[in-house]
């Protein structure tokens, strides 16, 4: 049985399980039976796309779906390649909800409905044609949204849902807009039909602008952002995992689909748009995360500024591959496609985390938590790993793929064009900056979270999640850790996907001596993870053994010394707001227009004083804004036409006939 | 092998052995300066044994992860710095990481330490991690597009290529190479806790950015973050001295006469850059916490500005 196959039956089991919850969900009883065969068929699906990332493409033709069209099925190295980040992060997310969906509230919400999740996204990787892609898209968009509104009685949940539905379905139109455009030059929706045709550039140009919409805004890229902030949280925190992790890097396949694939030659301005939104996104999202006190917020903006990397590294690519330098664009595709896979890994252990904290304490605010690392000694320490991780540090996984990226700009003085030239420098600058800003805003996270002391009562009285949500966490770590030491395996693992795309491929790095990796040959550069963290870890309790045995390890506990005049009171300590508070004063005054008004009473008033902070989105208040007011007051308009006479009605009825008439007149 | 293993050995160690030397003659210069004796020159190795034979006091609220700190920052700078060419180009590990791993293992010890600032939940550690992570939001991008300057002209990220190019002269002079050690040295005069960004020689509330967050450390804890802030120093000075006047580095298999000239340059330069810092402090003021922001966008935008004139100049 072909890879191809075996994935379309667990798509096909999938649907089934979800038939099944739909029928039993509503017993909490279901629930662990329910994400543990989730489990088991993600598993053995991932094993299958590993198995098939070195494959040549397959297709499969089914007599599903539309009378006369069927489905068609298609799995080369690239869809193998997201195929792996799908199934391995539903995996993990069945495994931990197997514990964490214990404490559902509302299982006939929700267990239905995350088997079509994980079905609909394995069908959007694996579609051979325009119908089933569409198809598994809205299937993917619809299963969230229910998902999104698990919990629909909060009311802020309910804005959530609306918002997202919106925006799924604009982006939606978007991709059948592109399609069409695409089918048309074709004569049919099959993906081999469309790539064989190349379409004019005209025609493409507006494909790929359609395409950075509908996938982008599924992504998160900004500005069409909005909807992820607030839809990611909604969900337990199993699906914000899923979504933040898996979901937007479909969205990203979406577009490498497209982009790469189907749309033949590029053109070199092509790379613009995607490389100003990426850098954009970047720099915004991480700016968002870093005046958040929501936790899931705060991580669902780091999505957003994870998603502007990736799609930075997929401009970068794009310029390459239409200047024809197949290397360079290999690597820019390479660290794209590396730090989608790095992403689903730390993320969904963040998510996880936020989900166990969020499951002993109640709370998502971290303004109201602190000192957890004394009560969650696991999950505290699985958080810490991964936010090193994001925070683009050496030895982990993040910084491998953060490196690459830089190493692509360090080959973009070669491009001839002058636009790229001016963008590409400028597009390096706010990646260092956000990378410098993740780094800040997860010691701010994890700080304020889990170290101090504990700020309220319910951050005093938590305890340590399930054994399932445990090893769900640690997996995804030891991944993180695998992967930051070992980059190149991985980039040998994604070089078939790459070559693919590309027509080049990046030196094969299990050659190299000590696993180091090389971006391009002639090396401009090296960096060997395994090396860094080894000397690291070794001189860190190397140096900690021979000062124990040496100068020996005693160590008296005492009150803190804070200049001589400690606060014993819990709110002494420093908050999440006044952490970043000179980084909001510095970035944020300008991007966010944020503003401090200070209420501060006259001495003798017995008012307390305040502080209010604001912050607005601009991509919210520049366009989003501006829309629904406008929305608002054509409908207002319209609403008059409720409250007519009959005469006025019939007059009305008349008028539009005559225009009718005029108008099948005039037309020939 | 051996050889190359212990000329690499060489380079750790002596790093490790300038670095308190190093701070201390700072002090020294600057105590002069003011026409004070100033302390011995070997103070700080008398300091950091004091230290390390004390006992170390924990604060009651502090987790593993402030007592695990000292030691990470420790090991993720010294690593650093042994990347950084300090007497000969090409050792045998210098390709395990170039310019970029090292601004990131010094992210790395930054990330340590700020967490070790907010493990007590004070309020001073709180101040000080909260500005030190502005510093470094600033710091960090100007580092990377220094990096990126420097990396264009010598085609190579790699430290040891950089600076074996940077001697062979055939560079001659750039704009882009003036502006890039211009935005350097403010990095490392913000990197290091140096005067006008920050005061290594008080505990007064205004200056506090960097002895406010290390406040709760003591004994063999505060040995490592001293001796971490050292090696740091040393770093920045041997990069200055790398990238700008690699005079005398002993290329890759020399001889021990090349070795032992490269070693003696090398003394001469810490020394000429440990000088002219003391003589910088102490004619200059500090600044306010909300002027540091401005001071390292110079370097930020020097960086950038670097950078675009070469991505520019490729085809002219």
């Amino acid at each position: 049985m072909s890879a191809l196959v075996f994935i379309a039956w667990s798509i096909a089991a999938l649907t089934g399980i979800a038939l099944l919850a739909a029928v039993a969900g509503r017993d909490i009883r279901a629930s662990a039976p329910v994400y543990g065969a989730c489990l088991a068929v993600s598993a053995a699906a991932c094993i299958a796309a590993l198995a098939a990332l070195p494959a040549g493409p397959v297709a499969l033709h089914l007599p599903l779906g539309l009378p006369g069209i069927g489905t068609d099925l298609r799995l080369d190295a690239l869809s193998a390649a997201f195929l792996v980040i799908v199934d391995l992060g539903a995996a993990a997310a069945s495994l931990y909800a197997i514990g964490y969906g214990a404490h559902e509230p509302a299982p006939g919400r929700v267990l239905p409905f995350y088997p079509a999740f994980l079905a609909a996204m394995n069908l959007v990787v694996i579609a051979g044609d325009a119908y089933s892609f569409l198809f598994g898209w809205e299937a993917m968009s619809l299963a969230s949204w229910a998902l999104v509104m698990a919990h629909h009685r909060e009311e802020a949940n309910a804005r959530a849902g609306y918002i997202y539905l919106v925006m799924a379905s604009f982006g939606t139109l978007a991709l059948l807009l592109g399609f069409g455009l695409l089918a048309q030059g074709a004569g049919g929706f099959d993906f081999a039909a469309i790539a064989a045709a190349h379409p004019t550039a005209g025609t493409a140009s507006v494909v790929l602008l359609l395409v950075l919409i509908g996938a982008g805004s599924k992504a998160g890229l900004a500005p069409l952002h909005v909807w992820l902030p607030l839809a990611h949280p909604a969900a337990p925190s199993h699906v914000s995992a899923l979504m933040s992790g898996v979901m937007t890097k479909v969205a990203i396949y979406g577009f490498i689909r497209i982009a790469f694939d189907l749309l033949g030659p590029a053109l070199w301005w092509w790379s613009m748009p995607v490389l100003v939104a990426g850098a954009l996104t970047a720099a915004l999202g991480v700016l968002h995360a870093l005046m958040e006190r929501d936790l899931k917020r705060l991580l669902a903006y780091s999505t957003i500024e994870n998603i502007g990397i990736i799609f930075l590294a997929l401009g970068l690519a794009l310029a390459f591959r239409a200047n024809a330098m197949p290397a360079a664009a290999a690597l820019a595709l390479t660290a794209a496609l590396f730090h989608a896979f790095n992403h689903m890994l730390f993320k969904s252990v963040l998510f996880f985390g936020a989900g166990a904290v969020l499951g002993a304490t109640g709370e998502r605010d971290i303004e109201r938590l602190g000192g957890l690392i004394h009560r969650m000694p696991v999950s505290s320490a699985c958080f810490l790993l991964a936010s090193v991780a994001i925070a683009a540090l050496p030895p982990l996984n993040g910084f491998a793929s953060e490196w690459l990226a830089f190493q692509a700009i360090f080959v973009s003085p070669a491009l001839p064009q002058w636009g790229l030239k001016l963008l590409v420098p400028a597009a390096g600058t706010l990646l260092a900056l956000a990378a410098a800003l993740v780094a800040a805003c997860f010691v701010r996270a994890f700080g304020i979270l889990y170290l101090g002391r504990p700020r309220t009562a319910a951050a005093e009285g938590a305890h340590e999640t399930d054994r399932f949500s445990l090893a769900a966490m640690i997996i995804l770590s030891a991944l993180c850790v695998a992967a930051g030491l070992f980059p190149g395996v991985v980039i040998d693992a994604l070089a078939p996907a790459v070559r693919l795309l590309t027509g080049g491929a990046m030196p094969v790095q299990g050659r190299s001596a000590w696993h180091t990796i090389t971006p391009m040959a002639g090396a401009s550069g090296s960096y060997n993870g395994l090396m860094i963290g080894l000397f690291v870890a070794l001189v860190t309790f190397g140096s900690a053994a021979l000062i124990h045995a040496l100068a020996g390890r005693r160590t008296r506990r005492s009150r803190p010394w804070d200049c001589g005049y400690p606060n014993p009171a819990a709110t002494a300590q420093y908050t999440a707001a006044s952490l970043s508070q000179p980084i909001r004063r510095v970035f944020a005054a300008i991007v966010l227009r944020s503003r401090e008004v200070v209420d501060m009473p006259a001495p003798g008033t017995l008012r307390a004083a305040s502080v209010t902070k604001t912050i607005h989105d601009p991509a919210w208040d520049a366009i989003f804004a501006p829309l629904t007011a406008a929305v608002g007051r054509v409908a207002g308009r319209l609403n008059q036409f409720q409250f007519l006479t009959i005469g006025q009605y019939l007059g009305l009825i008349f008028a539009l006939l005559v225009l009718l008439l005029i108008v099948v007149g005039v037309m020939p | 092998m051996i050889g190359d293993l212990l000329l690499q050995g060489v380079q750790m160690a002596l790093v490790l052995l300038l670095a308190p030397l190093l701070t201390g003659f700072v002090r020294k210069v600057k105590a002069h300066m003011l026409r004070r004796r100033g302390p011995p020159l070997l103070q700080p190795y008398r300091d950091i044994r004091r230290l390390l034979a004390k006992e170390a006091i924990v604060a009651d609220s502090a987790s593993w992860v402030f007592r695990a700190a000292p030691y990470v920052v420790f090991a993720a700078t010294w690593v650093a710095a042994a990347l950084v060419p300090s007497y000969a180009t090409g050792l045998v590990f210098s390709w395990s990481g170039d310019l970029i791993a090292i601004t990131a293992l010094l992210g790395l010890a930054r990330f340590a330490q700020t967490l070790a600032g907010l493990d007590v939940g004070t309020s001073f550690g709180g101040i000080g991690t909260s500005r030190e992570l502005l510093f470094a939001a600033l710091a960090e991008p100007a580092m990377i597009m220094i990096t990126f300057t420097v990396a264009l002209v010598a085609g190579s990220t790699q430290l040891s290529a950089i600076a074996a190019t940077m001697l062979t002269y055939t560079v001659g002079l750039r704009v882009s190479l003036a502006l890039a050690l211009i935005a350097l040295i403010i990095v490392a005069l913000a990197e290091n806790a140096r005067i006008p960004v920050d005061n290594p020689a008080t505990h007064l509330e205004l200056t506090m950015v960097h002895e406010a967050m290390v406040l709760e450390y003591s004994g063999r804890h505060l040995a490592m973050v001293d001796l971490a802030a050292s090696v740091k120093l040393l770093l920045y000075a041997s990069l200055l001295a790398c990238l700008f006047t690699p005079l005398g580095l002993a290329p890759a298999d020399s001889g021990i006469a090349a070795y032992g000239l490269g070693i003696g340059t090398y003394v001469v330069k810490l020394a000429g850059a440990g000088a002219m810092l003391g003589v910088f402090e102490i004619s200059i003021a500090k600044m306010r916490v909300f002027r540091v922001p401005n001071f390292l966008g110079i370097a930020l935008m020097l960086g950038f500005l670097g950078a675009l004139l070469l991505f520019v100049s490729r085809s002219l």
